[in-house]
């Protein structure tokens, strides 16, 4: 029995050391030396908040740069992530990449497809895209906002991130600032 | 595999080594009563503590004694969170109004986190208040780490001390291990967190207007402070579902790089830790190098399979070049995916950055294989050293009986009942593997009378054995990652996996414990001419084989039937 109090009281101390002192002390240090980190790196457009320069979001229309696949929710539920933890032989998988490769042929897609551009990331909140999947999307682009390909590919290299030091990690386009800039750069008038 | 892959391998490496040393000799320090830099600022709190909790700080324990110890905080700590997780729609900080935990998933969450398993049947983000994340998982991931810690410690000394019946006082050395290493390190790295773009705020989360007018809820909370124990901790519980491939919880290449770093740093350290207690830092070498040597194997095997790509996706259409890109994210890679995958499960971590259900067979093979082996490979904080020295203590009775001469490891003769309690630790934890794995594909009418049948595996065909058999190695080697495919938030499932976490965890410390008392008591022989050396190659290459060949013939058969069998269907083009 003589280990009950210590266990207790040590648990109990812990607790208000590790369980509340600690996560405060760190909420409150990151809101004031990194505040736009610490609640979500949000990016708003005329005073309206739009997304998170870190979380994917839906694109559907033929005007903007499409993102991968997304298995949270249905889609870009940034709260509910989830891969599709579908495995190597699954029939789901394949047909459903089946799909994503028909959806992009129609738009004009031609060879083979970046292997991201019809794959589920990790997270379901994949920001990127490689280059390579921005690159076979700039025709479609293109052609709905009247701009040249010349103009694109610019735009593209300006939303290319990474990789960190030139080698770690992979270069990746992300997608919610390329679709920004491109509103920016040439806004569709609907 | 590409030039520039192999240079991050090389430099993630590096930088484990390097790091070796300094954090040994640290460590070493603190858990010898010596002073460190952090001595007079956290003296007086660590006092007070000793104070409050009436720990006699100058006492220590027999094996009998630690051991009690560290079960009774066990146990307060699986009632403080079981209760914490039933009664959170009554506590405060609750912002999205969740309910109550349901009583088998707040069993199994309860067992998972105070045993660093941190294995989740639940979506943190849909599931938990902050209330919960906080007060209830980060401080259990703070002491089951520093629980694995102390332990290693403990049975370091066993070693390194000669007929004595101590081997430390726990309540003495949990608190050092959590306030001198743990600590300051976590919020050094929390902060770095927040830097990078890890949210830590009390906030529930963000509405957002989507370029296209839809509406997105961003899920926020106090995430940097969690995912750095986490990692450091060797824990693994991610604050979000998709865990370290959630933006939120590792949004860089440069995150990535140093959460991978810190899963790693003490677990390596320990190996010095070792080598400096028992006065010769080549036999932790030995282990590290023993460690290395399966490490690198399993990179070359996991980085091998994700670089090459599905038959079925290249038939649709994909570009062959990219590998395997199903799970994973794009900043990170294929590289830096299979990389996380080898480290998360060599170590006992279990935080994931790319989901191990979508990759391709072998490169699912490798995770799977290196719990299988005990978690050795580095290992968790602390299980992976005193999990290692059960193999280097069978290793050694091997070499004994070649040459017949009665075995003995750094001046410690290893005798008849120290190989007893080294074998039942050794496989208490296979067979519960094993028994559970078949159990739950022998018998699926017991799993649906227990749960309905909602819950099981996502996948048909030999995938859906391998959800199962991953289920129960992540459970018993104490890991927490997950083929997520399977569905485990139902009775059957809740339950079982909790009995093998208790068993993974419990049925090797105690034998442990048991094996430190007893060497403790020996006294130190010198070495002699007829003393093998361990500090070699010919060690290293002896141990690694025993490892290998325990592993291998334990597990082989499963895994026959899980991705190996896979690997041959998809080859063949066959789909489930």
């Amino acid at each position: 029995m003589s280990h009950l109090r210590p266990a207790l009281v040590l648990l109990a101390l812990f607790t208000l050391l590790f369980g509340l002192a600690y996560p405060l002390a760190i909420t409150g240090v990151a809101q004031v030396a990194f505040p736009s980190q610490a609640n979500g790196s949000l990016i708003e457009r005329d005073g309206h908040v739009i997304g998170s320069a870190l979380i994917g979001q839906s694109f559907t229309r033929p005007e903007y740069f499409w993102p991968r696949p997304s298995a949270a929710g249905d889609g870009y539920n940034a709260s509910a992530s989830s891969g599709s933890n579908l495995g190597p032989t699954s029939r789901a998988l394949v047909e459903r990449v089946e799909g994503d490769v028909t959806r992009l042929r129609e738009t004009g897609v031609e060879g083979p497809i970046p292997a991201d551009l019809a794959t589920a990331s990790g997270s379901g909140l994949d920001p990127h895209i490689s280059p390579a999947a921005a690159r076979v999307q700039i025709a479609r682009v293109a052609a709905a906002r009247a701009m040249t390909a010349a103009e694109l590919e610019s735009l593209v290299a300006q939303s290319t991130e990474g990789p960190f030091l030139g080698f770690l990690g992979e270069a990746g386009v992300n997608v919610l600032h390329l679709n920004l800039a491109l509103d920016q750069h040439r806004p569709v008038s609907r | 595999m590409t030039v520039i892959g192999w240079l991050q391998i090389a430099l993630f490496v590096l930088a484990v080594v390097l790091l070796v040393r300094p954090l040994g000799g640290y460590m070493t320090r603190l858990f010898s009563g010596e002073k460190v830099f952090l001595t007079p600022v956290l003296r007086p709190i660590e006092k007070a503590l000793y104070w409050a909790g009436g720990v006699k700080s100058d006492q220590e324990q027999s094996w009998r004694g630690y051991a009690l110890a560290m079960l009774a905080l066990h146990a307060a700590a699986f009632v403080l969170l079981y209760a914490i997780l039933r009664l959170q729609h009554v506590l405060p900080l609750n912002p999205q109004g969740f309910g109550p935990v349901s009583d088998h998933l707040a069993f199994n969450t309860a067992v998972s986190f105070i045993t660093n398993t941190n294995w989740q049947s639940y979506g943190g983000e849909t599931t938990l208040s902050h209330f919960s994340q906080m007060v209830g998982l980060t401080v259990q991931n703070f002491l089951s780490a520093a629980t694995g810690i102390v332990l290693a410690v403990a049975f370091i000394r066993a070693f390194a001390r000669s007929r004595v019946d101590a081997i430390g006082n726990f309540w003495v050395d949990l608190t050092r291990a959590n306030l001198y290493v743990l600590l300051p390190i976590s919020i050094l790295f929390a902060l770095f967190l927040v830097w990078q773009g890890v949210p830590q705020t009390f906030a529930a989360s963000a509405a957002a207007t989507t370029l296209e007018g839809s509406d997105q809820t961003l899920a926020l909370g106090p995430v940097a402070s969690q995912v750095a124990i986490k990692m450091l901790g060797t824990n693994g519980g991610g604050f979000f579902n998709a865990n370290a491939a959630h933006p939120f919880e590792n949004p860089t290449a440069l995150s990535n790089f140093i959460q991978m770093i810190s899963i790693f740093a003490i677990g390596a350290a320990l190996t010095n830790v070792l080598g400096r207690m028992v006065g010769d830092e080549r036999q932790g070498w030995a282990i590290l190098a023993a460690m290395g040597v399966l490490f690198i194997a399993g990179v070359g095997v996991a980085y091998s399979a994700e670089a090459s790509a599905n038959p079925a996706l290249l038939a649709a259409g994909l570009d062959p070049g990219a590998g395997n890109m199903e799970g994973k994210e794009v900043r990170f890679g294929i590289v830096s995916s299979a990389l996380f995958a080898v480290i998360t499960t060599a170590a006992s971590c279990g935080a994931v950055n790319a989901m191990h259900d979508s990759f391709m067979p072998l490169g699912g093979l490798v995770p799977l294989f290196n719990m299988q082996l005990g978690e050795v490979i580095v290992g968790g904080v602390g299980a992976g050293l005193y999990g290692i020295m059960l193999y280097v203590i069978l290793a050694i009775f091997v070499a004994g009986l070649m040459v017949g001469r009665t075995p003995e490891y750094l001046g410690k003769k290893i005798e008849a009942s120290d190989m007893k309690l080294t074998m039942l630790g050794i496989l208490c934890v296979p067979f519960a593997i094993l028994a559970f794995t078949a159990l739950a594909s022998a018998m699926p009418e017991l799993r649906t009378a227990m749960d309905g049948g909602v819950a099981g595996p996502q996948d048909a065909g030999p995938h859906g054995f391998s959800e199962i058999l991953y289920a129960y190695t992540s459970a018993g080697a104490n890991n927490g990652s997950a083929f997520a495919g399977l569905t485990a938030n139902s009775p059957f499932w809740n339950l079982t996996l909790g009995l093998t976490m208790l068993i993974g965890r419990f049925a090797m410390i105690v034998p442990m414990l048991a094996i430190a008392g007893s060497l403790a008591a020996k006294p130190k022989i010198p070495p002699s001419t007829g003393t093998f050396p361990t500090h070699g190659p010919l060690f290293v290459g002896l141990l690694v084989g025993v490892i290998l060949i325990m592993g291998g013939l334990t597990f082989f058969p499963a895994l026959t039937l899980g991705p190996i069998a896979e690997h041959f269907a998809m080859l063949r083009g066959d789909l489930y």
